[in-house]
């Protein structure tokens, strides 16, 4: 049952993106969902993952880097208003990371919000409705 | 959506199904450029029942075909294949094939996308021609055999026609899995050696299970069209709504071995707009190849400095080049080999160089 598998712990956007709480800080990632839409379920299909400088500002929504499979491209957004104080360098030399262990060891960039609310995000189920509706 | 004749062995091999062309077509099996490193080294088996198969006969089948098509279609030998394209009369493809000219007939292999066009197009165009048109796209499958190793999978199923005697870019009639009379041609869209041949729909599965079942040992493998846009790609080979569309000439594509002046061809639809290009073209074709990480992406602006060249046609990674290529339209006075130029990806500049085309040949040395 895919359906009780995605993390409750988060929120999710509806570009595919997630966003956990982390002490005072929040840590962004990409679904489960969006790695096998950009891979076809092929993780040699990754090719590169563009992630900003940290000190960088973000409104919520803003793009803050892509992913690149062989044959797309696709923006990674930031799902909430703060700035980059941190990027998992190593990601962008394991794409594979990102199949095998998107929730965890695959997040991407670590935020210090403007506001702790991820009220306006999508809990684990309404993301579940949101791609079965959509997808 | 439209299924080929092979849909259902596509689906159990767990393949990741795209609408390409109106089709509902395999991208890939697996791994994209491990499927492209499959072919470069031992072989694979393409569906491509999805290009438009068209069959000319009729006393005026090759003058017809002068009339529509850019190459020289009277001067093919019998039992040879050539390059050539449809264009208007403004010169501009709507289309590229290839033309087998047989002993009563001109057959015609054209893309999938643009399969219903052409086939308007030629009837629009048969008028007073004595020619019947006969669209063979849904009666046939259509399978390639493409790599080094294809010639030793095919000979045993095809017992009488010697493989050895079909040069390149030539066609041979054989009993292939039982089935008489198959059209087996040494063509392909890989840089590679290999095979097409063309079986009844309904032995399309039968002849599939065979080409994998003799292949197995050789590790041959099926592979999606993901693999083979790249393949083609590193061979320097266009493809239409890339390298060439209704904007883009085959005089400026480098495919000018695939248009004739000659003036025994007569007048042919596109013939003046092209001598004008041919005479006084503005741009051309180049390949360009990026040790940077992006992938140059169709659309994307290539600089000289603040001087905009042009624009990307494609682009992938190249696992047999072990990097990052792509092909674009720049001036006449710019693309020269291994000058520097920067791909603007997003608003920011990756260093790439300018090399000749193809990236790779095993075919055309």
């Amino acid at each position: 049952m895919k359906a009780t598998m995605r993390p409750n712990d988060r929120r999710y956007y509806e570009t595919h993106e997630w966003v956990k709480p982390d002490g005072d800080t929040m840590l962004i990632g990409i679904t489960d969902f969006a790695v096998q839409a950009l891979s076809n379920g092929n993780e040699a299909d990754l090719v590169y993952c563009d992630l900003p400088e940290a000190g960088r500002i973000l409104e919520a929504g803003d793009t803050f880097g892509e992913i690149e499979s062989v044959k797309a491209v696709s923006d990674l957004n930031c799902p909430i208003a703060g700035e980059v104080i941190e990027v998992n360098t190593q990601v962008e030399d394991h794409l594979e990371i990102l199949a095998k262990d998107p929730w965890k060891s695959g997040w991407l960039i670590r935020i210090k919000p403007v506001s702790k609310s991820l009220d306006d995000l999508m809990d684990a189920a309404a993301y579940e409705k949101f791609l079965a509706e959509k997808h | 959506m439209k299924e080929t004749p092979l849909h259902d062995v596509h689906a159990a091999l767990g393949a990741k199904m795209v609408e390409f062309g109106g089709w509902h077509m395999p991208v890939q099996y697996g791994p994209i450029l491990d499927e492209v490193r499959t072919v470069r080294t031992k072989a694979g088996l393409f569906d491509l029942s999805h290009m438009g198969r068209v069959r000319v006969t009729g006393d005026d089948r090759v003058r017809f075909v002068d009339r529509i098509a850019t190459n020289f279609c009277a001067k093919i030998p019998e039992g040879a294949i050539r390059y050539g394209l449809f264009c208007r009369e403004d010169g501009n493809p709507i289309d590229d094939l290839l033309v087998y000219r047989g002993k009563d007939e001109v057959f015609l292999v054209v893309n999938a996308s643009n399969t219903a066009v052409d086939l308007a197009w030629m009837r629009e165009h048969a008028g007073e021609f004595r020619v019947a048109i006969e669209d063979q796209t849904d009666a046939l499958a259509m399978i390639a055999l493409q790599g080094q190793e294809s010639q030793a999978v095919l000979q045993p199923l095809v017992p009488d026609l010697d493989l050895a005697s079909v040069g390149y870019y030539r066609f041979g009639f054989g009993t292939l899995c039982g089935l008489p009379g198959t059209r087996v041609s040494r063509t392909g869209y890989t840089g590679e050696d290999g095979f097409e041949v063309y079986v009844p729909a309904a032995e399309a599965t039968r002849v599939w299970d065979a080409l994998v079942r003799a292949g197995a040992p050789r590790g041959v493998r099926p592979i999606g069209l993901g693999a083979r846009d790249t393949l083609r790609l590193e061979a320097g080979m266009p493809l239409y709504g890339h390298e060439i569309d209704a904007e883009h000439n085959p005089i400026e594509a480098g495919l000018a071995f695939g248009v004739s002046f000659h003036p025994d061809k007569g007048d042919w639809i596109g013939r003046a707009a092209l001598e004008r290009v041919q005479k006084a073209p503005k741009r051309k074709l180049v390949g360009i190849k990026s040790a940077g990480p992006r992938v140059p992406r169709q659309g994307y602006a290539l600089f000289d400095g603040s001087r905009e060249l042009g624009a990307v046609c494609s682009g992938s990674p190249s696992p047999t080049l072990d990097t990052n290529i792509g092909t674009a339209y720049v001036p006449l006075d710019s693309g020269a080999i291994g000058g520097r130029v920067e791909i603007d990806i997003k608003g920011k500049r990756q260093k790439a160089q300018f090399c000749a085309l193809p990236f790779f040949s095993r075919t055309r040395k």
